[in-house]
């Protein structure tokens, strides 16, 4: 059965509470709350805290409470989001600065983190002028910044326990087609021979690959915080696991997030000879074009799962959301993608 | 036999009642549901009005792959036929029997020819961009 929302009023006097007790602060007070995404599961709220301290002095703070209801297997932990965030800026990957760990006050873990301002849905930053000399930059940005993703150290952050990385004695490439594989085995409705194509495609062709990065795992756009002069924030590290890092620079290409600007491979706004000599200028591993493309076929395989998985959600009750609904029959963009991809290699 | 308006009639009122009423008028999340929920009318329709078509084409060009057989005549058996035929095209391909020569061009023709029906059901406009 759907779960049934906790309301803003509700969400807001706890966040209140819990404020005050962190902060020892002499009063919160907390406006404007609003759910921004609600999947079944994982939330997330923004909200402005303005914070009374017991010193007497007062500061309003733009946040974000990012709250599991009910913790998904296989899904990264709040906990684990969270460091990784801290090893992220660290590093100086430009991402939301975290502000407290959670308890167990919403009654499911989570944590909260600075609200970056600026826009994030594709449609109005591909097309409105408004973004023009950020799609001018975005490119070598995407690049630069991928660099700093791969350079965070998982041992020196302990990071280790955190994240999903290779199987035993297998590649990442190897391993993270296993696991795509399975997943669409153990969840698809109806058979899909595309994929099986892509599938045998893919063990024909695995790439070797150097030593495993961090890898963000969803960089693309719509997890992007973007303003006129460029790329501000990256967000939605809750696929980041140990792999290849050509994965990252595949996926920012994949297709569907172009969004329509098919013939700009890099996020609908460049090229990616573009992006490949930004992100080796900046420090990235080198560049293996003949991997990157492999990735991206994955890449495709891989969200044409993601999109039945979402319709599972729907088909088993999960959620009566009519985009989750939906998203089932965009399944056959990435079958078409991929037999393009397949038919010209 | 119902009476007109006829079911691609009726769903052209929902759609033009979304898309000219609620669209523009609601902002936020509910807005772009809305959106979404305009957009699933028009898959509805487009796949009502060429899934008879589809249908055929599909079982035919598995014929050409896996052996001629008899059509189910019911448009639910057709589907569950179909989807029993596809399990065994997909067996075939994880075999290793569609790797290559004939077999592999005849199969390769005929995903791209059901994945092209499919997307002139659910997004026509992205096949004219290819």
């Amino acid at each position: 059965m759907p779960r049934k929302t906790a309301t803003p009023d509700e969400v807001g006097a706890k966040l209140t509470a819990f404020l005050k007790r962190s902060h020892n602060a002499k009063s919160v007070r907390v406006d404007d709350v609003r759910l921004l995404t609600g999947g079944a599961s994982r939330q997330t709220w923004s909200f402005d805290a303005t914070i009374e301290h017991a010193d007497g002095r007062s500061e309003t703070l733009a946040l974000i409470a990012r709250a599991d209801q009910r913790q998904t297997v296989g899904m990264m932990t709040r906990d684990a989001e969270y460091r990784l965030l801290e090893a992220a800026h660290a590093e100086g990957v430009p991402v939301p600065r975290v502000h407290l760990m959670g308890d167990d006050s919403l009654g499911a873990p989570f944590f909260l983190m600075e609200r970056v301002d600026g826009e994030t849905i594709a449609r109005r930053i591909l097309r409105d002028d408004e973004y023009e000399g950020a799609r001018q930059k975005m490119t070598a940005q995407l690049g630069e910044i991928l660099a700093a993703v791969h350079r965070v150290s998982i041992e020196r952050h302990g990071l280790a326990n955190d994240l999903a990385g290779p199987l035993a004695g297998k590649s990442p490439a190897e391993s993270e087609l296993q696991r795509i594989e399975g997943t669409f085995r153990s969840i698809a409705p109806e058979p899909h021979p595309a994929f099986e194509l892509a599938i045998r495609w893919l063990k024909a062709r695995r790439p070797a690959s150097g030593e495993p990065t961090l890898v963000h795992g969803d960089y693309r756009l719509g997890n992007l915080i973007i303003g006129p002069e460029g790329v501000r924030s990256v967000l939605d590290w809750e696929l980041a696991h140990v792999g290849d890092p050509m994965e990252d620079l595949a996926w920012l290409c994949v297709r569907s997030w172009r969004f329509g600007n098919d013939q700009l491979p890099v996020a609908g706004v460049g090229q990616r000879e573009d992006l490949f000599r930004a992100y080796e200028a900046a420090g990235g591993r080198q560049v293996d074009a003949a991997a990157v493309h492999w990735w991206e076929v994955f890449g495709n395989l891989r969200w044409g799962v993601f999109c039945i998985m979402q319709a599972r959600a729907y088909l088993d009750g999960l959620s009566k959301s009519v985009e989750l609904a939906t998203i089932g029959r965009r399944t056959a963009e990435t079958e078409w993608e991929l037999l393009n991809l397949m038919e010209s290699a | 036999m119902q009476d007109r308006p006829s079911y691609d009639e009726l769903l052209a009122a929902v759609e033009h009642f979304l898309d000219t009423e609620i669209v523009p008028n609601v902002p936020g999340s509910r807005g772009f549901h809305a959106r979404v929920a305009a957009n699933a009318i028009r898959i509805v329709r487009r796949e009502l009005s060429g899934e008879e078509e589809h249908l055929a084409a599909e079982w035919s060009g598995l014929d050409a792959i896996l052996g001629p057989a008899e059509r189910p005549a019911g448009r639910e058996e057709l589907r569950s036929a179909l989807r029993e035929r596809n399990e065994v095209l997909s067996a075939l391909i994880r075999g290793g029997d569609a790797d290559d020569g004939e077999t592999a061009r005849k199969v390769f023709e005929h995903v791209q020819r059901t994945v092209r029906d499919k997307l002139t059901v659910s997004d026509p406009a992205l096949l004219e961009r290819s």
